[in-house]
């Protein structure tokens, strides 16, 4: 008896151990990695790769400068694209949802998340590239704008739906209406949660490279306006680190730094915000 | 008593053609107008998925005729005769994505165990927290760890060695170059292990007090009823988790094209080069020449679709029915 | 229903010496602010509100009593017809307010006109002078220095414009229960209501609170028609004029407050008030 009880207790350090290992592993595994991209980014990082345009191949030098602004325009259009219809939806689906159509839109939402990204670039190079004829900036734009909404649609609906339900109560029986009090009380209760859901969505669109492959393409150049190809930071980290030259492969670490330094810093950012707005409505 | 007098104001009760007029005071009360404005933005989403299909389908309308469905079974990936064929490609897909789940969900699944079920809160919280970061890194960025420290690694020490003791299996023998199958797994682990822990953890964590209590009550030790109990009642969420995760391989792209070789064959051994779906439409698609060429990569990114939807509806289903288990107590 | 032809007749007789003793005692010709008829409510297949009949006084509190569930929150939401915020839900019969049917009354107007304090505080996560404000400003017109004047006027009102005075720009969310819950109060005031339904205002809060929202009531009632459902039989002896007894979705017993907490007409609501049950 008391030997299998010993052997018991055994068993329970050493699967405790186990799986501490397997937690531990994971965990330093990843941030081992990423500290050594962060090492090496910032060794490569300089003025001239933020502020310069590639230079030709085989020559030393030049930065992406084109490449941090392509990838903020794509941004621009992705949101002023998705995150309306993202908004739109998640509200209604919170605030006014019928039976079979918030049905419908929740699992066309749902599936449209779970389209790979590089189908989505197949996707808007059919309905864009293929009538425009080129690449584009707006083409790029729109497949990383179709692929933030189901995530913003999501977050939307998450907020709304914590907003205690006796807020609209308590507007109602002032004598708004229901889009009223929606508007006026519930959307700006729950502003923070949105807000962040969407800064979080753009993020997560922002290093998606396969659905620009064949949409914004590249560029070595500034790309005006909305109707040509234009370079983005992932496109361009793709580019450089495949390729035979080492001083490309040296900004391949440096822009490869600063899309991470960027997503994580908005990530971040939204946890403390997030957090913090619990401890608010506790008071 | 009490008189209907006329001093009611706004609306009188609708008759006749008060339906018409009662539809219009609710447009003015703007109810109406921002249901429909609403529900129009959220059928747009459907419209969009449905267009995506068809366009899909539309678009990979050659190899379909041409090839019905040899297409998925024919190893014959050959542009200048335009032969195409999908399996090299749903077995480079299939074969990496099995080895990054071989070596992810131990680990996440253990790690999982551990953050929720062992580890005190504010461990459990800030390495949980570390992990959901790591699942928003990029998977371009994953791609160039995986060029500069993982295939330096495997070429030098570790293929050689896997080669040495375990080179009776075919998995081990052949040509070393570094990048292959292998390592496009191991990127691949990396890649999906947040995402397995993260979603296991929460999970476990759902999983009523009373069902770990009684276990503990009987005598049983933490292990005993960790897994005895709990893991087996989360289990469809785990398994949920594990499909999610096996999704996101699947379609995972750069990471995978970064590191694979690049070469449409099949291959037994590990340290093969191949290729998956993802990669080859990645790295073709803009090189094609021809429609038969496109469509055909077009094809293979409906089989890719598909193969996706129905990963993440299984999985969504297995994950509900946990969370609906844990509130039906 | 239950009521024996016995019981019958002694309501019947009580209800018309109640009716005589509001004439008597009344100045105004118009005495009674709610007239509810036969009222019967569903939720879905359920009924929850069987055949209420009764007659608010204005200018008075008015308490409804009895035990959980039993549909006296339920009524209250009738009357300013926030039951059809839930999907489902049938009403029949009808209410009469100063009599006007309510159910052909355009709803703004008629929320406007009754007001609603619920049972837990739900200030809006905005500044005291903004949940205020609120009504005001969704019922439109006043603006700038006459919103200020009427904020302040309903912050009086609710016995709380010393404690938050130097505060409207701060959340309302940092108040206690109890200033919360006043603000509340000045919130559905601000928009001059003739009737303040409470749904169990005190509840969730403290004695001393619970003490200072029951002066208030005694201030509000001379502008306003107060009804008010409480839990505790003690609160409704304490302000209300007349008192209702609900049981089951059904209306007991309604009388002055005296009567029937003394003197009970009916078993039920004698055997609730000696705590047999409840």
């Amino acid at each position: 008896m008391r030997y299998r009880a010993g052997w018991r207790k055994t068993v329970n350090m050493l699967m405790l151990g186990v799986t501490g290992l397997c937690a531990l592993v994971t965990v330093s595994v990843l941030v081992l990695i990423l500290a050594y991209l962060a090492a090496k980014g910032w060794h490569y990082l300089s003025w001239s790769f933020l502020t310069q345009l590639p230079k030709p191949v085989g020559e030393v030098g030049g930065g992406m400068a084109n490449a941090i602004v392509g990838s903020g325009k794509l941004l621009l259009v992705a949101a002023v694209t998705g995150v309306p219809v993202g908004l739109m939806a998640g509200i209604y689906l919170a605030e006014f949802g019928g039976k079979t159509f918030s049905f419908l839109v929740r699992y066309t939402t749902d599936l449209l998340n779970g389209v790979p990204s590089i189908v989505m670039g197949i996707f808007i190079y059919t309905i864009v590239v293929l009538p425009m004829g080129h690449f584009s900036a707006l083409a790029g734009g729109l497949a990383l704008g179709v692929m933030l909404i189901p995530i913003v649609v999501r977050s939307t609906e998450e907020f709304l739906r914590a907003v205690p339900g006796t807020l609209l109560e308590g507007a109602l029986a002032l004598g708004a209406s229901r889009w009223r009090g929606v508007a006026t009380v519930v959307i700006p209760a729950a502003f923070r949660g949105i807000a962040t859901g969407v800064l979080l969505s753009l993020a997560r669109v922002a290093g998606e490279t396969a659905p620009l492959l064949f949409t914004s393409f590249s560029n070595r150049y500034w790309s005006p306006g909305w109707s040509q190809p234009i370079a983005s930071l992932p496109v361009m980290i793709y580019t450089y680190a495949i390729s035979p030259y080492r001083s490309w492969r040296q900004q391949a670490w440096a822009a490869g730094f600063v899309l991470l330094a960027l997503v994580l810093l908005v990530n971040i950012g939204a946890h403390i915000i997030l957090s913090r707005r619990y401890s608010i409505q506790r008071g | 008593m009490s008189t209907f007098t006329g001093t009611i104001t706004q609306t009188a009760r609708p008759e006749g053609s008060g339906r018409a007029r009662v539809f219009l005071k609710r447009l003015r009360s703007g109810d109406e107008i921002a249901h429909l404005i609403t529900l129009i933005f959220a059928l747009f989403i459907f419209l969009i998925t449905c267009l995506l299909v068809y366009e899909l389908y539309l678009h990979s309308a050659i190899p379909r005729h041409r090839f019905g469905w040899h297409f998925l079974v024919s190893r014959v990936w050959d542009p200048v005769f335009e032969q195409f064929g999908a399996l090299p490609f749903i077995y480079g897909t299939l074969v990496t994505s099995a080895l990054a789940l071989l070596i992810a969900v131990p680990l996440g699944v253990g790690g999982a165990i551990f953050l929720a079920e062992f580890a005190p809160t504010r461990i459990s919280d800030s390495l949980t927290f570390v992990v959901e970061l790591l699942a928003a890194v990029p998977s371009v960025i994953y791609g160039l760890l995986g060029i500069f420290i993982v295939i330096p690694l495997l070429r030098d020490p570790v293929d050689p060695f896997l080669k040495k003791h375990l080179g009776f299996l075919p998995l081990f023998q052949g040509p070393i170059y570094g990048v292959g199958f292998l390592a496009a797994g191991l990127v691949l682990a990396i890649m999906i292990v947040p995402f397995i822990l993260s979603i296991s953890r929460e999970v476990l964590l759902a999983v009523p007090t009373e069902q770990r209590e009684a276990a503990l009550a009987v005598g049983a030790t933490r292990w005993e009823s960790t897994w005895q109990v709990v893991v087996p009642y989360a289990r469809a969420g785990i398994l949920g988790s594990i499909f999610l995760a096996l999704a996101r391989a699947l379609g995972e792209t750069m990471a995978v094209t970064m590191v694979i070789g690049n070469t449409p064959q099949i291959s037994a051994s590990l340290f093969a080069p191949g290729y998956s779906i993802a990669a080859v439409i990645a790295n073709e698609f803009t090189e094609a020449t021809g429609p038969a060429y496109l469509e055909s990569l077009i094809a293979l990114g409906l089989v890719l679709f598909i193969l996706t939807i129905i990963l993440n509806g299984l999985a969504r289903l297995l994950i509900l029915a946990t969370t609906r288990r844990g509130t039906a107590h | 229903m239950g009521m024996g032809a016995g019981t019958k007749l002694s309501s019947i007789g009580s209800e018309t010496n109640f009716r005589v003793r509001m004439t008597e005692h009344l100045p105004r010709t118009s005495d009674i602010k709610f007239r509810i008829s036969h009222l019967n409510f569903y939720y879905g297949a359920v009924q929850a509100l069987h055949d209420i009949s009764l007659d608010i006084p204005q200018n008075q509190i008015t308490a409804l009593i009895g035990p959980s569930g039993c549909g006296k929150s339920t009524f209250l939401r009738t009357l300013n017809r926030m039951s059809e915020t839930i999907r489902h839900t049938r009403v029949e019969g009808e209410i009469l307010l100063d009599d006007e049917d309510i159910f052909s009354m355009d709803l703004v107007t008629l929320r406007r006109r009754v007001g609603m304090v619920f049972q837990k505080p739900n200030p809006f996560p905005k500044t005291i002078f903004d949940n205020v404000a609120y009504g005001l400003r969704v019922n439109g017109g006043l603006r700038g220095a006459a919103l200020a004047d009427a904020v302040e006027a309903s912050l009086r009102r609710a016995a709380l414009w010393d404690e938050v005075k130097d505060q409207l720009g701060k959340s309302a969310l940092t108040l206690s229960g109890g200033q919360q819950q006043r603000l509340c109060i000045a919130r559905a005031l601000a928009v001059n209501p003739e009737v303040l339904l409470l749904d169990e205002p005190c509840s969730a809060l403290d004695p001393i609170a619970t003490a200072k929202i029951e002066d208030l009531m005694f201030t509000l009632k001379e502008n306003c028609t107060v009804l008010i459902v409480t839990h505790s039989m003690q609160q409704a002896a304490r302000v209300s004029t007349h008192t209702g007894f609900f049981l089951l979705g059904k209306l007991i017993e309604f009388n002055e407050t005296d009567i029937l907490f003394k003197k009970p007409l009916r078993k039920e609501t004698e055997d609730y008030i000696t705590g047999r049950f409840g």
